[in-house]
């Protein structure tokens, strides 16, 4: 049994359908790379699993319960923290606020306290008083990795982790990875760079257009399928 | 010295319009909801008193004392059950939400307490003043403006100093990523309404002592409110302490002058501030 996964999931806005019966799976320990073009339904699929967008209660299970319809502040309690794409730092709350209002829902110890998270990010302790949303681009998506690390999830969402951050941050990022494995949480992440999802990733999920159009482990993906699958032209 | 004198009256005065202001101001900072009954929850606070002191026969401290948690548990049904649900992108709905409520208030305690106008006996305390050499200062002033004070030190420790302040904070900044969080919006508006009703019963100590109310006094006590924190700079609760003092001493120099012009001067003096300062004296530096 997966830890977690989605079933024949449908979500939208409004009248707007985004995504149409995306199956995809997370199993203990594992990360998996969502990849796709803008609009494809990635952020979509991240919102519907952290309950930002409420579903059917069968479209989501985590340790076999069906948790589709659960509100987003009773599903980071179950273990399943979200870094929202665009780093959604709170403006008026300080470095150490942003991160100690993360462990707001979850009270059961864990691997990930204040220290660890500062001693994962050295720079964040230094600047941990000053306002979250005066800190660069890249110190803030710690932040943000940080804030959701806090609550101990069993399962990390990451979406869009390195969008608009130079490739040396993003570098410098992607390094803490394997210390979030190895404390326990299996990870997916939102990547519209390809290169850096195949590097990480166990398996990887090509969707378009609100489907999941590829999907393997990135040793089994040739460039090509990956290119049809992204973009949608025929080989 | 006459000057000195009516300052000193016009900023203790601005004590008693700071604490109608904080609770509202507590409100419009975390759910930006513009309570249009707030004036009237505090005549209710009073009235509440009133009862209080007049069926158990206590002293009015310890009547506010009991009024507190009723006015936290109505402050949080309120929200819950009403305001929450009119709560959102639309600024309109809560808007007549609580005009509607601010009639059914001053209804409701007309149909229950008469036209009549009433006022919390406080005895000696009513009268009692301290001789400071050039001003004289009643006791009842001072005590009003060391409430404010230790409302608004209370609110910013709560703000700033407690996790119940960091779900405050973020939760106005970000509902959405707040419940991502784990915290429930929902719940943090309705405590946040509860402790502002805690403060309106504060307010309400203080206005049933130093004057006399009745049913209909609410919406004028609100503009008051409303003219200290706009003055402060939304959300800014030191900077509605400043807005009071600065209406209080509109008033007291402009009765001074005139009689006539006391409640003018308050206006003028705010409308003269939002001249210059558009966005208050002590703006958020985002919104």
């Amino acid at each position: 049994m997966s830890l977690l996964a989605t079933h024949d999931l449908t979500a939208g806005y409004g009248d707007f359908q985004a995504l149409f019966g995306v199956d995809i799976a997370l199993d203990e320990g594992e990360t998996i790379a969502i990849i796709g073009a803008n609009g494809a339904g990635k952020t979509t699929l991240m919102r519907s699993i952290a309950g930002v967008l409420r579903n059917a209660p069968q479209m989501v299970t985590f340790e076999g319960r069906q948790v589709g319809a659960l509100p987003a502040d009773e599903i980071v309690g179950l273990g399943i923290a979200m870094v929202p794409e665009g780093r959604k730092l709170f403006p008026s709350l300080s470095v150490e606020e942003n991160l100690l209002i993360g462990a707001h829902g979850r009270s059961g110890n864990g691997y990930w306290s204040l220290q660890r998270i500062y001693d994962l990010f050295p720079i964040l302790k230094e600047k941990r008083r000053v306002p979250g949303t005066s800190l660069s681009g890249g110190q803030q998506q710690m932040v943000a990795i940080g804030r959701a690390l806090i609550s101990n999830p069993r399962v990390l969402l990451c979406d869009e982790i390195s969008l608009g951050l130079a490739p040396v941050v993003i570098r410098d990022i992607y390094a803490a990875l394997p210390q979030i494995q190895e404390a326990g949480a299996a990870v997916i992440v939102v990547e519209q760079d390809i290169g850096q999802a195949m590097k990480v990733a166990d398996r990887v999920h090509c969707m378009m257009e609100g489907r999941v159009t590829l999907s393997g482990a990135p040793s089994d993906l040739s460039r090509d399928a990956i290119h049809n699958a992204y973009f949608g032209a025929a080989a | 010295m006459i000057w000195i004198d009516t300052i000193a009256q016009g900023i203790l005065l601005g004590g008693l319009y700071a604490l109608f202001a904080a609770g509202l101001s507590l409100v419009f900072g975390i759910m930006r909801l513009v309570n249009l009954a707030h004036g009237d929850l505090i005549v209710l606070g009073a009235y509440l008193i009133l009862l209080v002191v007049s069926i158990l026969g206590i002293n009015p401290f310890l009547a506010a004392a009991i009024a507190m948690p009723v006015m936290f548990g109505f402050g949080w049904v309120l929200q819950r059950l009403v305001l929450n649900r009119v709560l959102g992108e639309d600024i309109l709905p809560p808007l007549l939400v609580t005009f509607g409520l601010s009639i059914v208030l001053q209804n409701a305690l007309l149909e229950g307490f008469t036209a009549d106008s009433q006022r919390v006996r406080a005895g000696p305390l009513e009268t009692a003043s301290v001789d400071l050499g050039a001003v004289t200062l009643g006791v009842m002033p001072m005590l009003t403006f060391a409430s404010a004070i230790v409302v608004i030190v209370a609110l910013n420790q709560i703000f700033y100093r407690t996790a119940l302040g960091r779900a405050f904070r973020a939760t106005s900044d970000d509902p959405v990523t707040a419940s991502l969080m784990g915290i429930k919006p929902a719940s943090v508006f309705a405590v946040a309404t509860g402790i502002a009703m805690i403060v309106v019963t504060i307010a309400a100590l203080y206005l049933g002592m130093r004057s006399n109310f009745d049913p209909t006094i609410g919406p004028a006590r609100l503009i008051y409110a409303f003219e200290a924190v706009i003055i402060g700079g939304l959300g800014s609760l030191w900077g509605t302490l400043v807005g009071g003092i600065i209406i209080g001493v509109a008033q007291t120099v402009g009765a001074a002058i005139n009689p006539e012009w006391q409640i003018l001067a308050g206006h003028v003096a705010f409308l003269v501030v939002l001249l210059i300062k558009p966005r208050g004296l002590f703006p958020r530096a985002y919104d």
